[in-house]
């Protein structure tokens, strides 16, 4: 075991990967000699070369078309879109064509990419630095999208996106880059599809992905003083995404409260919400509630501590979960007791 | 202080600086020729042969006559199969045969050709099945053929995205040592895409063999040209990328053949990408759910009908004896049977599978696919249990 960075660990995927296949390609802005701007593809391009990693033009339709149009030739592109925001151009070309590719051939083509977006908040980021995107990415069918939450993972589910037959949307949480955590390398921790309980608990399930999973585990250990055993789930693949573990965890626990970063309008959060309140219904013994960031425009620096979910807010929302028959006192303050 | 004609009159010869150094032309070489090549009249007649410009090959012009006849017929046939409710819609490039059939033949087999919507009859020339290419347009699946066998990508509805999987898939196939040249068809309007821009940027700055051939027909669905743009012509936007541009007479066969055999040639050669513009115009509506006369002057489609390009080639070809009444009949008659062969095809209902639409979404269905399958599995053998 080693004590390293995800931004290392995801250095390492991608120059093992690299090793590995030679059809793996990895191109985008600033990802040559600069190595990106976090630093992710540090060193790839003194090492396998500037034709394996290398600048793009300033376009990131371009940077996904291009990519789409490689691995039509058969090459295996792994892309960085720089940030979260910026990656809004490719739109098209991610839901059009990258997506569709296979259902429209009938499977004669497939379309083996992945596209790194570094995404989320926490930062300090000025304005279009810090969206959380993942909803656009998962309501369109075709795409796979994921986001680790450990060191370990960044690696192995990058390794396994870069294997994937299908395209992938990696979505690295930036406040986590520099988070450092115990690794053995090269991790192998699960495939695309399996959720992981990361604190087994009794009383209440959260279910988190990416940056909000260390929030949730700070909030699970903050729970104990006031007597909760809370489980934690780690999503890991938003798509496909793992029903069982999250609804086995439900079952056990009876109660859930799902936490993303992003907004909670329409969101992910929703999704899950709807299916575990869909599988778990007798099971459960509260409605599922969830904590998401507000229903804003990713706000200034100064302020995004009060629009990201953080420890209180989550213990705010696990105190409502009905652990009596008193009202919960928020419907009472707009005047709807019943 | 101001310099007066006097002062400039009194400066000695001896301390004026030195005139700056004529630099090379840095468009040498990118600029189209300020008007369309033009190798024939409009009358099939002849021009001066140019030295730059190698005429095709006699046999190849006349198996371009031959395609562009049975594509013109295939055309019609698409056209009265949409009347009779077989087709969702046609988009109909009759008109644009010389740009169809010449972008064709001017590409090997193992070439790739990024075709629009418009490009049912470059599908057709190219040898692919008339049924497969109108899959898209019957509605039975999204692309009717398998694109790595007849190397063609799926038509393209989103206007000019293929321009940059064009520079990609062309850049991959350099990559890996093959010289193959990929081919992208876009028209007027879709030059105004920011794809367009970053499709010539990308496969100029990784010297992608690609040719883009824009059909230049005049129109997007119903805005005119000096709405797309103010440029001197289409075929001026390739200098900003250091692409090399020209632009041809689209309904000259001879002109546009090879002026593409010339930019392939480029392509193939390692050069890097070519734009080719072609002024060319469709004689029909955009669909046939649209009403061309809302906006072209019928005076605006008569001129071009007298510049019809199926009969330019005839002419020519006929006034170098390649060609006579029996070759025409023959060819006309082979059109026929194609048209006929397709009609009869297209009458048959085809066989569309529900539960294949979980197929193919991604290599493996997901958890939720394959219970959505169940679910509608569930609901076929009910229907079939309602009708038994």
């Amino acid at each position: 075991m080693a004590t390293m960075t995800m931004a290392k660990a995801l250095n390492a995927a991608l120059a093992d990967a690299m090793l590995d296949d030679e059809r793996v390609l990895v191109f985008g802005e600033d990802v040559g000699q600069l190595g990106g701007v976090f630093r992710i593809t540090d060193g790839l391009q003194a090492r396998f070369g500037d034709k394996r990693c290398f600048d793009t033009p300033l376009a990131e339709a371009g940077i996904v078309g291009f990519a789409v149009g490689l691995a039509m030739s058969g090459l295996r592109p792994v892309v960085e879109m720089q940030f979260d925001a910026f990656a809004y151009p490719a739109f098209e070309q991610i839901a059009s064509h990258m997506a569709k590719l296979r259902n429209r051939t009938r499977g004669a083509l497939s379309v083996p990419m992945v596209i790194r977006v570094p995404y989320a908040g926490g930062i300090g980021g000025v304005e279009h630095h810090c969206d959380s995107s993942e909803a656009y990415y998962a309501h369109t069918p075709g795409l796979k999208v994921v986001t680790p939450a450990t060191v370990e993972d960044a690696y192995s589910l990058l390794r396994e996106a870069i294997a994937d037959p299908d395209p992938v949307v990696f979505l690295e949480p930036k406040k986590l880059y520099f988070a450092s955590g115990e690794a053995e390398l090269p991790a192998r921790t699960a495939p695309f599809g399996r959720a992981v309980v990361r604190r087994p608990g009794t009383d209440a399930t959260l279910v988190a992905y990416g940056p909000a999973v260390p929030v949730a585990l700070e909030a699970a250990e903050a729970a104990r003083e006031d007597g909760w055993d809370l489980e934690v789930v780690d999503v890991r693949t938003i798509v496909p995404f793992d029903d069982a573990t999250v609804t086995a965890s439900v079952r056990r626990t009876g109660r859930c409260v799902v936490i993303t970063e992003a907004q909670g309008f329409a969101g992910v959060g929703a999704e899950i919400a709807a299916r575990v309140q869909e599988r778990c219904f007798h099971a459960l013994h509260a409605p599922v509630l969830r904590v998401a960031g507000l229903d804003i425009p990713y706000p200034a620096p100064m302020l995004e501590h009060t629009h990201l979910p953080g420890v209180d807010r989550v213990l705010d929302t696990v105190a409502r979960l009905q652990w009596d028959d008193r009202p919960d006192p928020r419907w009472l303050a707009q005047g709807s007791a019943a | 202080m101001t310099t007066t004609p006097q002062a400039v009159r009194r400066a000695s010869p001896r301390t004026r600086r030195p005139a700056t150094p004529v630099a090379p032309d840095p468009t040498a070489g990118l600029l189209p020729q300020t008007a369309p090549v033009r190798l024939l009249d409009p009358d099939g007649t002849p021009l001066p042969p140019r030295a730059d410009l190698p005429a095709p090959p006699v046999e190849t012009l006349r198996e371009m006559y031959r395609r562009m006849v049975v594509g013109r017929r295939f055309d019609a046939q698409a056209t009265a199969l949409t009347k009779q409710g077989r087709l969702a819609v046609y988009p109909s490039s009759r008109g644009q045969e010389a740009c169809q059939v010449g972008a064709v033949l001017a590409l090997r087999d193992d070439d790739w050709v990024f075709p629009t919507y418009r490009e049912s009859m470059a599908l057709t020339a190219r040898g692919i099945d008339p049924v497969e290419v109108l899959t898209l347009l019957r509605g039975d699946w999204h692309c009717g053929y398998d694109p790595t066998v007849v190397h063609t990508a799926p038509q393209c509805t989103p206007l000019a995205t293929q321009c940059v999987h064009a520079a990609g898939l062309a850049y991959g196939e350099s990559y890996q040592g093959r010289d193959t040249v990929a081919l992208a068809f876009i028209g007027d309007g879709a030059t105004s895409e920011g794809d367009f821009h970053e499709g010539l940027n990308f496969a100029a700055v990784f010297k992608a063999p690609v040719v883009y051939f824009v059909q230049n027909n005049k129109y997007a669905i119903s805005v005119p040209l000096s709405r797309q743009t103010a440029a001197p012509s289409l075929a001026y936007k390739g200098v900003g990328y250091g692409v090399p541009s020209e632009q041809v007479d689209g309904n000259d066969p001879v002109a546009v053949l090879a002026v593409l055999t010339r930019a392939v040639a480029h392509a193939r050669a390692g050069h890097g990408p070519y734009l080719v513009e072609a002024h060319t115009y469709r004689m029909e509506a955009h669909t046939n759910a649209d009403d061309a006369s809302r906006y072209r002057d019928p005076d605006e489609v008569e001129a071009w009908r007298d510049r019809d390009p199926v009969a330019r080639l005839e002419a020519y070809l006929r006034s170098r004896g390649e060609l006579d009444d029996a070759a025409v009949a023959q060819i006309a008659a082979e059109a026929e049977a194609y048209a006929a062969d397709l009609r009869d095809r297209m009458h048959a209902q085809p066989t569309v599978d529900p539960l294949s639409l979980f197929e193919h979404v991604y290599a493996e269905p997901t958890p939720q696919l394959v219970e959505q399958r169940e679910m509608v599995r569930a609901e076929l053998a009910a229907d079939a249990e309602g009708d038994a």
